[in-house]
């Protein structure tokens, strides 16, 4: 029940945003397709804490501020590569250990080794990441773990 | 000319810069491989540094709003699309040509 | 200024499209268009404030998802051998 409020709210919010005309036709349209989308929700049964983590908002903010500066620092590495007369790229795989026991906690560190440029997660397969790294350099932190260490660790304690 | 202004320009012409340096990288680079980190410059910086631009001449409202939906709608869906494509051509077999030794 | 910035925008994406026509293996095309999708939400982005109409900005949006939804459906064409059991 917790997670369909926030997520009617979350929708109502975002009818607003996109429309921002305040005419009843337009508002009750709104509401209607807020209330069709909560019923389709609950038929296609994806209203739960992993679609739509309410609980982890919070922890995760500091944790996109150390990604922002992760993704700054390896992008201007990986524009500095594009530049150079003669690009030196050694691209190879490598295989991660993931310290995160939840399904949650694996995909936000899949989707951000991904998202850090020079490092793409090809595999996920069970507790381990192959990872595609453009170069020694950009693969170090991934092998060492360093994102891993920074994901809220109570990501999926409360469902 | 007014301060907004100049940082609006500012934004928009280092991401306009980055997106013609991803571009060159998918060019320059010479495997498939290389080329998905190429096109992540692209879709992660340039998208950002121009939706802010954009954001910054258009000022607080409802555009605004707009603008932020779009950026987090690339940062969502971009690794997604680039993990996915690097999961089909690795299930379809492509691999890197020089270094096959997967340390 | 604005045009400048248009004109670096279209050559970026000049720069995609020569990938998507030269890639060897069908994924180098498929990265190259969805490169060419991402610069195409910036281009209309940039009409917006060209124009000054930030309605525009709705049809960014429109293509962002259907530039994403595009890219998922083509890789689904590439599959060839049946997924294996157990993977996720």
């Amino acid at each position: 029940m917790k997670h369909s409020i926030s997520l009617g709210l979350l929708l109502a919010i975002l009818w607003w945003c996109l429309s921002g005309y305040p005419k009843p036709l337009l508002l009750g349209l709104g509401a209607a397709s807020v209330v069709f989308t909560l019923w389709f929700a609950h038929r296609l049964d994806v209203v739960d804490h992993e679609s739509h983590p309410v609980h982890i908002s919070g922890a995760l903010l500091a944790y996109w501020g150390r990604l922002t500066v992760e993704i700054l620092r390896s992008s201007a590495q990986v524009i500095g590569t594009i530049l150079s007369p003669k690009p030196a790229i050694a691209p190879y795989f490598l295989r991660v250990k993931v310290g995160q026991p939840s399904d949650l906690g694996k995909v936000i560190l899949g989707n951000s080794i991904t998202l850090t440029p020079g490092t793409v997660t090809v595999l996920v397969n069970g507790d381990e990441l192959l990872v595609h790294a453009l170069s020694p350099v950009s693969g170090e932190g991934v092998s060492q773990g360093d994102l891993d260490r920074l994901i809220p660790a109570d990501c999926e304690r409360q469902a | 000319m007014m301060l907004a202004d100049v940082i609006s320009a500012g934004l928009l012409g280092v991401g306009a810069a980055m997106l013609v340096i991803g571009s060159l990288g998918i060019n320059r680079f010479p495997h498939f491989y290389s080329r998905l980190h190429a096109a992540g410059v692209v879709d992660t910086i340039a998208s950002g540094l121009f939706l802010a631009g954009l954001a910054v001449h258009f000022g607080p409202g409802l555009v605004t709003i707009k603008l932020l939906l779009i950026f987090i709608f690339l940062l969502f869906t971009s690794p997604t699309a680039c993990h996915a494509l690097a999961r089909a051509a690795y299930s379809s077999g492509l691999r890197e040509p020089e270094s096959e030794d997967e340390r | 200024m604005l045009f400048v910035i248009a004109i670096a925008v279209l050559v970026a994406m000049a720069l995609a499209l020569l990938r998507a026509f030269l890639g060897p293996t069908v994924f180098d095309r498929i990265l190259a268009v969805n490169s060419f999708g991402t610069k195409t939400v910036l281009l209309i982005a940039l009409l917006a404030e060209a124009s000054g109409r930030g309605d525009y900005l709705d049809l960014a949006l429109l293509y962002a998802l259907l530039n994403f939804i595009g890219t998922v459906a083509l890789l689904r064409y590439t599959e060839q051998e049946p997924r294996r059991q157990g993977q996720p």
